[in-house]
């Protein structure tokens, strides 16, 4: 096990620069997600990590150690790809032995290795299978123990999950999540799917144009967004996010429709965006008159599409929602629980919202 | 919801004309389907086929209407060294030409396969060999052997001054030998390198990145990833190669027409030599009925040694 880091890393191909100076520090034992929309650069972090593309400036360490210039089979970590890119011509045992067969290792150790990665993952009894003779949660699995064999410091997963259905990658999360509180191995993983990142991750690392937009804990990121991207990434459905200015009486929108702002909250000057989560209002018989437009219950709850003036806004409430399209529905948004942004620079106006959370 | 008023579009039906019925009938239409390949494949495979076949087994000669002889020619053939000597050579031609073309056609692949400037221009240069008339390459090969203007000696006497005197290619019986393999392999590697590039793309590049990852050299890359991964596509290509090698005929023809003392006969250019202008049409059929058993064994070899990979096969096969 490994701690790794990444000062100032970056990337380019050619004249397109990919990755822009990304810093990350990754404590020992940590499970950490890189996540971020196609082409923020963080597959080929991730790539980079593993040695797969060369570094075009900055450092990165495994362990403490520059491995700007170790070959990838020196950094003693392991890799599962997308595709999983299991040897097809190979069974599952051989497919998980291949490493220590490269490296010679006496067959007892072999045959030793294999099981023990074999029962963690439940996969003794293909041993002797082709991986196409497995559906792709099994594959999956196998991709798993292939590193897993490998005892490698750091585990390195590049959005493994993006080829399961739906069901069996919920399944999966909670799999690979268990197996590493059980191996503490530290582990980096890619994905796109923000919920993977919330579900899984003990740090997620937000990115977008190859910048880390920010860096922390899933609930830190989902309740103190730092900026507008973020904000509008973490989280589903996603922040609603309207713009308009803070004025004395509350957040005047585009249209003038007035939304009510915490006590504390001073006028700044610009255009800011105010943002509120759907779970974050509240059936309030005081509240500003929403015209119902969609009603989409989902059993647990019910998510509402409404308009506050002219300001579309999604609702999430726990109430089973009576109202029909075109009807009236007072709400009101938890004022503890709202964002305030700066447009221009998409950064969170700090200091006018000192609020406390639950 | 003022449209609902209104009435529907409704796109019209026309009801299908007998000529359409006629069109639509299943057994119409599997047999309009099937007579042109059908008709096709009889008329020009299995008639010439099935005629070379029995003319195997008659005295046919140009001019004459034979008779049945059963195996007489046969008979004949298995005394005759001439016979013996362009299975020999037939042999050793499609052995020593295959090896070289895959050898060489493997390599080049790969070079190809890599990431070079001008790729798709030096591929096209790499199909030339191929999409040259054989002829045109044999009679270049002819003026490349001969042994007075040939420019292989050229360059070893004028040029570089290493020779005293010019190469006699064809003038003896190896040298010809050799001759002609060198030239079908100058022709064949395209054909091969081609192939297995196209065999090459469809490996993943993942997989030799988790094999990077593994540990593995590129030689144990190149062992454990694409040589089983390129099997099935190499034995299409080497059945295809050593079908096309053992029955090529224009090659040698054109170079050698057998010669020197029928060294550089293979069974194709004997089997017309005997038939056409030797006239001893049933002699020259049945020399070219003999290349059948080796072919079907080329088949089955790469076919059963090479293609049948479990791995290949989905699921259920245990």
């Amino acid at each position: 096990m490994a701690s790794v880091a990444f000062r100032d890393v970056r990337k380019s191909f050619g004249s397109t620069h990919v990755l822009h100076g990304v810093s990350v520090e990754i404590p020992d034992g940590e499970f950490v997600v890189l996540v971020g929309p196609s082409g923020c650069g963080k597959s080929t972090l991730l790539r980079m990590l593993a040695g797969l593309e060369n570094i075009t400036g900055g450092e990165i360490l495994i362990g403490g150690r520059v491995v700007n210039q170790v070959p990838p089979k020196d950094r003693d970590i392991a890799m599962v790809f997308q595709n999983y890119a299991l040897y097809p011509h190979m069974t599952v045992r051989d497919n998980m032995a291949f490493s220590m067969k490269l490296a010679q290792a006496p067959k007892d150790v072999m045959e030793r290795e294999v099981l023990r990665a074999a029962r963690i993952l439940g996969l003794e009894a293909l041993l002797d299978r082709f991986p196409r003779q497995l559906s792709g949660g099994q594959r999956q699995r196998v991709a798993m123990g292939r590193a897993i064999v490998r005892n490698p410091q750091v585990f390195l997963f590049d959005e493994p999950l993006s080829n399961l259905d739906a069901k069996l990658r919920v399944h999966m999360r909670s799999e690979m999540k268990e197996l590493h509180q059980r191996l503490r191995t530290t582990t980096v993983y890619v994905t796109h799917d923000q919920i993977e990142a919330m579900t899984m991750a003990d740090t997620i690392v937000v990115m977008e144009h190859g910048h880390v937009r920010q860096a922390g804990p899933p609930l830190e990121l989902y309740d103190r967004p730092a900026n507008l991207f973020v904000a509008g990434f973490i989280g589903s459905p996603a922040m609603n996010l309207v713009e308009g200015a803070v004025t004395p009486d509350g957040f005047r929108c585009a249209d003038g429709t007035l939304l009510p702002l915490p006590r504390h909250a001073r006028p700044t000057p610009g255009t800011a965006v105010y943002g509120i989560r759907p779970e974050h209002f509240r059936l309030d018989p005081h509240g500003m008159p929403a015209r119902v437009q969609v009603v989409e219950p989902m059993g647990s709850e019910t998510q509402v599409v409404l308009r506050i003036g002219e300001v579309p806004v999604t609702g999430v409430f726990r109430e089973r929602i009576a109202a029909r399209p075109g009807d009236l529905l007072p709400v009101s948004p938890d004022l503890r629980l709202v964002h305030l942004f700066n447009k221009e620079t998409g950064e969170r106006i700090a200091p006018a919202m000192e609020e406390t959370h639950a | 919801m003022s449209a609902a008023a209104e009435p529907h579009w409704v796109h019209a039906r026309k009801e299908p004309t007998a000529l359409a019925r006629f069109f639509d009938n299943k057994a119409v239409l599997v047999i309009a389907c099937l007579f042109p390949a059908v008709g096709l494949l009889t008329v020009f495979l299995t008639y010439p086929l099935g005629l070379g076949v029995f003319l195997a087994f008659t005295d046919t000669t140009i001019g004459r209407r034979g008779v049945w002889v059963g195996l007489e020619n046969f008979q004949y053939l298995a005394s005759d060294p001439i016979f013996w000597g362009a299975v020999f050579y037939s042999v050793f031609y499609t052995a020593v030409a295959t090896v070289l073309k895959f050898a060489l056609g493997l390599w080049l692949a790969l070079l190809l396969n890599q990431h070079t400037p001008f790729k798709s221009l030096i591929r096209a240069i790499v199909l030339l060999p191929w999409i040259t008339p054989t002829v045109l390459t044999a009679i270049a090969f002819w003026w490349i052997y001969d042994p007075q203007f040939s420019i292989i000696s050229w360059v070893f006497v004028e040029a570089l001054g290493w020779r005293t005197e010019n190469f006699n290619f064809l003038g003896s019986e190896w040298p010809a030998r050799f001759s002609l393999i060198a030239a079908n392999v100058w022709r064949g590697i395209p054909f091969v390198a081609i192939s297995l590039l196209a065999g090459l793309q469809t490996i993943s590049p993942s997989l030799y990145e988790a094999a990077l990852l593994d540990g593995a050299t590129p030689w144990q890359r190149f062992r454990y990833i694409t040589v089983p991964m390129l099997l099935p596509i190499l034995a299409i290509v080497m059945t295809f190669s050593i079908i096309f090698t053992f029955t090529d005929f224009q090659l040698v023809y054109a170079i050698t027409r057998g010669g020197p003392v029928n060294s550089t006969h293979i069974l194709a250019t004997l089997a017309f030599q005997r038939g056409i202008p030797g006239g001893q049409l049933g002699e020259g059929a049945a020399i070219a009925v003999a290349m059948i058993p080796f072919l079907v064994a080329a088949t089955l070899f790469s076919y059963f040694a090479l293609a049948r990979r479990k791995w290949q096969q989905g699921e259920g096969n245990d």
